[in-house]
């Protein structure tokens, strides 16, 4: 990182590229966990009847509790070890993180409120839970936009993160169809092909005004991307963009005839495909925005604690986060196969 | 808008919304240990009633563990949106605890309650026990790294200030900082405490239902007698924690105890009217020399007034008041819980008196919980970490018209959730004691509602 007067072998230098990695890493788990289930909330008013409604809650039910966890780990890294963007991002996107975090809260309790209240009360918790679901959605996507064009207060910069607002709950939708093809049968099994086929060019659309405007905020990203022989060796990311959409059009195409005669197999392809969609969506925008964390304002060494603090976490990181993914690994085994009917 | 005060707002917003958040972890920290300890009975004894209170608890425990992690997830943001200066000045000590209880606790906790609460049946009954416990022990372990950052902001120690930012000598003298110890047994016997009253308190509402199944005996027997035990200890520990704070923080006693003037021999003041403008109180009741007495276990110790401390004490009144309110409910429990375990261990059951007592009591955990985080946050100020940062210096420079908006937003969805959530509690008891009458007797029950439709 000698453009940036960095000598990565102090722990000034190392440790703030180690917990931007932990972060994005954080975030990534964040937006495909969270976003499936956040997914499955947006879907929950298109389901046919009640008993569609439950199967689909009870395929998130075991996980979501865990998923938001990651936010609180991403959030929490950008809070401990890079506290000045901290202060920058958040102050920036103050009401749209409020409006996230009311939105969350209602669609967390509903989860739990529409079994336990009174069953005259549960369509009024299902539709707390559909709006706090596409509010939290959309109010992540606008603070994409945002983050992305680096908190310009101009009206072009809004309607662009309105936009990329709406093009992640078609993510998030298309997330959540694919999972629930992987974990549901039958009606409802149909009914989210059907749901996937709709999500899916709402969300090549937003993959694409991210990828054609990322460069044009800034000079530096534009040269990243464009110069030579850079522009080469990263063609394999948007190309493998392509292919993904491919596989999952044709996926979605013919899996209604496999369902038909009682076939599952490539029932779970719609959906690791469009997790690879957003790996490689991630990736791509990773690339363009290291090592700023505020575009062309602030570098992750410039936001960085002091190392002694961040050595101490980067103990318990070390440690700890292999255990984390270890037993979330072993909670997904246990509720592997086809979402089932769930009570206490 | 400019009229108000963004510091104000920014307090209010973080005491509104710390104050909501901490309902639910202190419930989930007791009822963790208590679910585990029926799931352990039901596996040693194999009574099917251990198996129902588990089963009925559980669904509390589910709803007051969602709370707790989307209230959670507010409070990750706003410590950096509210008090920026706060990590600025204190980030490499308040960092690497938060981290740590995220990694340590938040994941197990919340990834284990998957398992806990539907795996049953897809795991073996030993991992489902081993996962129970995990839950609990995670809770525990959020509390402890929350509660070692939270007292060292009150006796901040193994530290040095260099430019301005404090930096860390002695992990282990931050952790285990001087009023930590006394911080986290009162909060965890207060999480016991409250969760023992709300058990007996819901289950007494199910037994005024005619519901007075084994179930529901022996968890109202289960709380009384934790709760019962916990109660003098809660007061020992209580006193000993004044002890402490009276040592490191003067002027928070001072306020508590509402002693204006320095002076030896300093009454016990029982209840008055503090006035911050003269400087003294009205209305006062009180008993000479008790609070010397008390406090430094000599009739004629000198006790320091909050005159003694210019601009560097707490305002008054709040801090007198919650810590009144905070012994008194303290008091109360000692009373219900001693003399309902005395009529239930002569009459063995309960009577309409006792089981009224018990309702009315359910909630008396969290009164008295807010009441005491008042008195000791309140009683911290003007100061954020204690004599390092004031917490005018750590607010934001967001404009007070946007903290207003989500502030009113706030207070709103806590109430409405608030009501929901006791509402809930009690709509889940009616179901769970209906489940258990025989059919006559619930027909009985609903026929006048039917009478009105």
């Amino acid at each position: 990182m000698s453009e940036f007067g960095i000598d990565l072998l102090s722990q000034a230098g190392w440790l703030p590229l180690v917990f931007a990695l932990v972060m994005a890493l954080a975030i990534l788990a964040y937006v495909i966990l969270d976003g499936y289930d956040l997914g499955v909330g947006i879907l929950l008013r298109q389901a046919e009847n009640l008993s569609q409604k439950d199967t689909m809650i009870a395929s998130i039910s075991p996980f979501w509790d865990a998923n938001e966890t990651w936010l609180v780990l991403g959030i929490g890294i950008l809070l401990v070890a890079f506290p000045l963007a901290h202060g920058v991002i958040l102050g920036a996107l103050y009401l749209p993180v409020a409006l996230m975090l009311i939105a969350l809260t209602l669609r967390g309790v509903a989860f739990d409120f529409r079994v336990k209240a009174k069953a005259h009360h549960q369509p009024l918790w299902d539709q707390v839970f559909y709006v706090g679901s596409l509010l939290a959605s959309w109010s992540q996507g606008f603070m994409l936009g945002q983050f992305i064009t680096g908190f310009r207060e101009a009206t072009s910069s809004y309607l662009f993160s309105a936009l990329i607002g709406f093009s992640l709950i078609a993510g998030y939708r298309l997330l959540a169809a694919g999972w629930l093809i992987m974990k549901t049968e039958g009606a409802l099994q149909l009914k989210a092909v059907t749901w996937a086929k709709n999500s899916l060019w709402l969300t090549a659309a937003g993959v694409l005004a991210i990828s054609l405007a990322t460069p044009w905020v800034s000079s530096r990203i534009f040269d990243k991307w464009f110069s030579f022989p850079n522009v080469l060796m990263l063609l394999p990311i948007p190309a493998m963009t392509l292919v993904l959409f491919g596989v999952i059009a044709r996926s979605l195409a013919r899996l209604p005839v496999r369902f038909a005669q009682k076939n599952q197999y490539g029932a779970s392809v719609p959906f690791t495909c469009t997790v690879g969609i957003f790996l490689l969506s991630f990736y791509g925008l990773a690339y363009s925005i290291f090592p700023w964390l505020v575009i062309d304002r602030m570098t992750i060494w410039q936001a960085a604690s002091a190392p002694e603090a961040l050595l101490v976490i980067f103990y318990g990181v070390a440690i700890v986060l292999p255990v984390i993914i270890g037993y979330t690994v072993f909670a997904y085994r246990v509720f592997w196969g086809k979402a089932t009917k769930l009570s206490y | 808008m400019d009229a108000v005060d963004p510091i104000v707002l920014a307090r209010i917003q973080f005491a509104a919304n710390i104050t909501f958040h901490i309902l639910f972890p202190t419930i989930s920290i007791g009822l963790g240990w208590f679910l585990l300890f029926f799931k352990m009975r039901f596996v040693a004894t194999k009574n099917a009633f251990w198996m129902d209170a588990y089963q009925f608890w559980i669904k509390i425990f589910a709803l007051t563990f969602a709370l707790g992690v989307v209230s959670g997830i507010t409070m990750s943001f706003q410590f950096g949106t509210n008090w920026p200066g706060f990590m600025n000045t204190v980030g490499n000590i308040a960092g690497p605890l938060l981290a740590y209880e995220v990694l340590t606790a938040f994941f197990l906790e919340a990834t284990m309650l998957g398992i806990m609460l539907f795996g049953r049946g897809r795991v073996s009954e030993a991992v489902h026990t081993g996962a129970t416990f995990l839950v609990a022990a995670g809770t525990t372990a959020s509390a402890f790294w929350i509660l070692a950052l939270n007292s060292w902001m009150h006796t901040p120690a193994g530290f040095e200030m260099i430019d301005g930012k404090a930096h860390v000598t002695n992990w282990l003298a931050v952790i285990f900082n001087p009023s930590f110890p006394y911080r986290i047994t009162h909060m965890l016997l207060a999480s016991g405490l409250t969760v023992a009253f709300l058990l007996a308190g819901i289950s007494a509402y199910r037994w005024l239902k005619k519901d007075q199944s084994q179930e529901v005996m022996t968890t109202i027997r289960a709380a009384l007698l934790v709760a019962a035990t916990l109660i003098p200890i809660q007061i020992i520990v209580g006193d000993l924690h004044g002890l402490n704070t009276l040592k490191h923080q003067p002027a928070k006693i001072a306020a508590m105890e509402g002693i204006w003037e320095t002076q030896q021999g300093a009454p016990a003041v029982l209840i008055a009217l503090p006035d911050a403008k003269t400087q003294s109180n009205q209305f006062e009741i009180a008993i000479p020399k008790l609070a010397s007495f008390y406090l430094t276990h000599d009739w004629q110790g000198e006790i320091k007034g909050i005159k003694s401390f210019p601009d560097q004490h707490p305002p008054v009144a709040p801090v007198f008041f919650a810590f009144r309110l905070m012994v008194g409910v303290g008091l109360l429990m000692l009373a219900v819980s001693w003399f309902v375990a005395w009529q239930i261990y002569r009459k063995k059951n309960l009577t309409h008196v006792t089981a009224k007592m018990l309702l009315a009591m359910t909630f008396s955990g969290w009164l008295a919980l807010i009441a005491g985080w008042y008195v000791t946050e309140i009683g911290r100020q003007p100061w954020l970490v204690y004599n390092v940062l004031t917490t005018a210096q750590a607010a934001s420079q967001v404009p007070a018209s946007h903290i207003a908006l989500t502030l009113g937003l706030y207070l709103s969805l806590y109430a409405v959730l608030l009501i929901a959530y006791v509402s809930v509690i009690f709509h889940l008891a009616k179901k769970a004691t209906q489940k258990n009458l025989p059919a006559e007797q619930i027909l009985e029950q609903t026929l006048p509602e039917v009478r009105h439709v």
